[in-house]
């Protein structure tokens, strides 16, 4: 398995690498030298001593980020989305809803971790309480009988874990197939994945099972996000992403 | 409208005139609170959760150059829900900025699907994705003009479906500018005759686009302390809305979350007016701007600079936010529509998009209807006596409901579906 996790990496660093070289500049292509005043051109429009929400978020990697934003687009309609369309197609309803449980369940593994590094008593607590019941009541998490008890659901990850403990953003990082995240959120992902992994390779599976549970958590995980890439109707997409992906870890990281 | 704003601007009633003595039971009477929040769940039509309701995507003019920004919408988005057997089918077209999968389309199409209807569901001309890929000019809002764009559409996606289904009537309807578009439609449908619509309704339509969009551009002045204080409006929300967050016992930001959210942070009425504001402000930038990058008409955009796609809107973004409807309309619209035209006045293009220009028409049309709300927010005062006064009893006017937020009400689901049915 080990083997497999550093192919994947390197060729994962080999596409960032690819995708950062080939990033163009977020500048416009000028025609002329001479600017043809708009109607409403910016230095009179806008107001230097206004702030504007979107200068709140640290944006220094646009250009890379646009494209890995453009190339994860590809993936998802190409790649991606046919295969969560035909998981979606075959699989019967309640066994969908039942494979969600399953992941949602490992996921408590994460936020188990976190809410002990958050030194959160009540989280841990009721995080295991969580994952102990439906681990064997719930049959390996299929059956959410914790929910059905009114027992909390919390989410926590790493990311959440170093904004507890006041580190900031960082700058906004789009992130190939993952998508929108920042520096923080980053080496959060990172860190949660090698403690997760680690969980996983006490179960001693072979490693082809340890990739079906890896790409199915994936389907799975997609299967379950609404959001489309270029269909929400907004030339300005891609920093409504940004602004509202910011906002939403605010709140998580305050929860 | 609410898409943006999502998990901030949907949701919460108050408790505001709950129980009322007339036999109209719709909750809010708050007409602010009315238009942001819809309706409660519980006041809301039984409606199937699943219908087969399927994304289509169609290449309107297949010789369109789209400007290399906007690269990804060349093809024009619907959705469509067929019946098995032969039916009648309904088009729907959406309000403002709004899109075919948008809330409101949504829940029509599983009204009007229930009812035994085929259903198509059409963006809005104003919609980006409609702009780009099927608005003849690239600069929406005139009154003919998209109602031809729109019945190109309804006749190219009708090519697509005739030998796939049988369809007994045609129908049409839609909310807010959607309504106004349905008369444009229904009239141009009397010379086409590709549908002869048996009938057509109109929910919630402004009388004068230009009145509508005037009122909808002054409600961004309720922000506190104007419109440069957006971005404090904005995180004084996001806190509110954290401190309803960290109580819930769910991670997920649900519907049911954003009733709770908006109960605890409780906005008074200029907040209500502000958020509906911010939410037009918009749809009018995105509008604005994706028409500039399609005709390069110098708007926001300097016209001999061009967008790649990879570039920043950086400043031009912040500008398409600042500017409004009525900005677009003086400066970008009439300016265009005059060069077409040079005898247009600016007086006669805005009586031009309204209905008073229909008037004789609409008087006449049997088969047109209307659903309309007393207290419309986007109605200037006493326009709402247009639809009594031109329609008849062909008007039904309640005395609740803001702009468009019992649309999912109960008994105005049926009343929707009952004028198709009968």
């Amino acid at each position: 398995m080990k083997t497999a996790y550093k192919q994947l990496q390197r060729h994962l660093l080999l596409l960032v690498t690819v995708l950062a070289l080939g990033a163009c500049s977020t500048a416009p292509v000028m025609q002329s030298d001479e600017v043809i005043e708009p109607s409403f051109p910016a230095d009179r429009v806008l107001d230097n001593d206004v702030a504007y929400l979107s200068d709140e978020i640290s944006d220094p990697w646009e250009g890379f980020n646009r494209s890995m934003y453009r190339f994860n687009y590809r993936f998802d309609k190409y790649l991606f989305l046919p295969v969560v369309n035909g998981y979606k197609f075959i699989t019967p309803d309640f066994l969908e809803q039942g494979i969600h449980n399953f992941f949602l369940n490992l996921e408590d593994i994460t936020t188990f971790f976190n809410s002990i590094l958050q030194l959160n008593a009540t989280k841990t607590v009721q995080t295991t309480g969580r994952f102990l019941v439906n681990t064997t009541v719930g049959l390996l998490g299929f059956i959410d009988v914790a929910s059905r008890l009114d027992m909390p659901k919390h989410d926590e990850d790493f990311g959440q874990t170093l904004g507890h403990w006041g580190a900031g953003n960082g700058p906004y990082l789009v992130l190939p197939f993952l998508g929108p995240s920042n520096v923080r959120d980053g080496i959060g992902l990172g860190v949660d994945w090698v403690v997760y992994t680690e969980v996983i390779n006490q179960l001693d599976m072979k490693d082809s099972e340890e990739w079906a549970l890896s790409i199915m958590k994936a389907i799975d995980t997609r299967a379950n996000v609404a959001f489309r890439y270029y269909e929400t109707g907004t030339p300005f997409e891609y920093d409504w992403v940004k602004l509202l992906y910011t906002t939403k870890r605010k709140m998580d990281i305050e929860k | 409208m609410q898409r943006y704003l999502g998990f901030f601007l949907a949701a919460i009633w108050l408790s505001t005139g709950w129980a009322s003595a007339d036999a109209y039971d719709y909750p809010i009477a708050n007409k602010f609170l009315a238009t942001v929040v819809g309706t409660p769940p519980e006041y809301r039509a039984d409606l199937p959760k699943k219908i087969p309701l399927k994304t289509r995507s169609i290449e309107i003019f297949e010789d369109r150059e789209v400007p290399e920004a906007l690269w990804y919408d060349k093809k024009l988005r619907y959705a469509e829900a067929l019946q098995k057997g032969p039916a009648p089918l309904v088009f729907l077209i959406a309000g403002t900025g709004a899109a075919y999968n948008g809330g409101k389309n949504t829940n029509m199409a599983r009204a009007f699907y229930q009812a035994g209807f085929h259903v198509v569901s059409i963006s809005s001309p104003t919609y980006m994705n409609f702009i780009v890929a099927a608005n003849s000019t690239g600069v929406p809002g005139h009154a003919i003009q998209d109602a031809e764009d729109i019945y190109r559409v309804m006749e190219r996606i009708w090519d697509r479906l005739k030998d796939k289904i049988e369809v007994t009537d045609f129908y049409v309807t839609g909310y807010s500018l959607g309504g106004f578009n349905t008369a444009f439609v229904t009239l141009l449908d009397e010379t086409k005759q590709t549908f002869n619509f048996r009938k057509a309704l109109l929910i919630n339509p402004p009388v004068s686009l230009y009145n509508s969009i005037s009122l909808l551009d002054r409600m961004l002045e309720n922000i506190p302390g104007g419109v440069d204080n957006f971005p404090q409006f904005y995180n004084r929300l996001v806190e509110q809305v954290t401190r309803a967050y960290k109580k819930t016992d769910t991670v997920d930001i649900g519907e049911e979350f954003l009733y709770q959210a908006f109960e605890a942070v409780n906005p008074d009425t200029e907040e209500l007016a502000a958020l509906i504001g911010v939410s037009f402000r918009i749809s009018s930038a995105n509008m604005a701007y994706t028409s500039d990058l399609m005709t390069n008409f110098g708007y926001i955009k300097p016209k001999n600079v061009i967008m790649t796609k990879n570039s920043s809107p950086g400043n031009y973004e912040k500008v398409a936010h600042r500017l409004g409807f009525t900005d677009f309309y003086h400066v970008y619209f009439y300016p265009y529509q005059h060069e077409k035209n040079p005898a247009l006045t600016r007086n006669e293009l805005i009586a031009d998009m309204s209905l008073y220009s229909i008037e004789d028409y609409l008087r006449s049309a049997e088969k047109i209807e209307v659903m309309h709300n007393q207290d419309d927010i986007i109605l200037a005062p006493g326009e709402i006596d247009f639809f009594p006064r031109v329609f008849g009893d062909r008007a039904t006017i309640y005395p609740r409901g803001g702009h468009c937020g019992n649309m999912d009400f109960r008994d105005n689901v049926t009343h929707m579906v009952d004028v198709f049915s009968k």
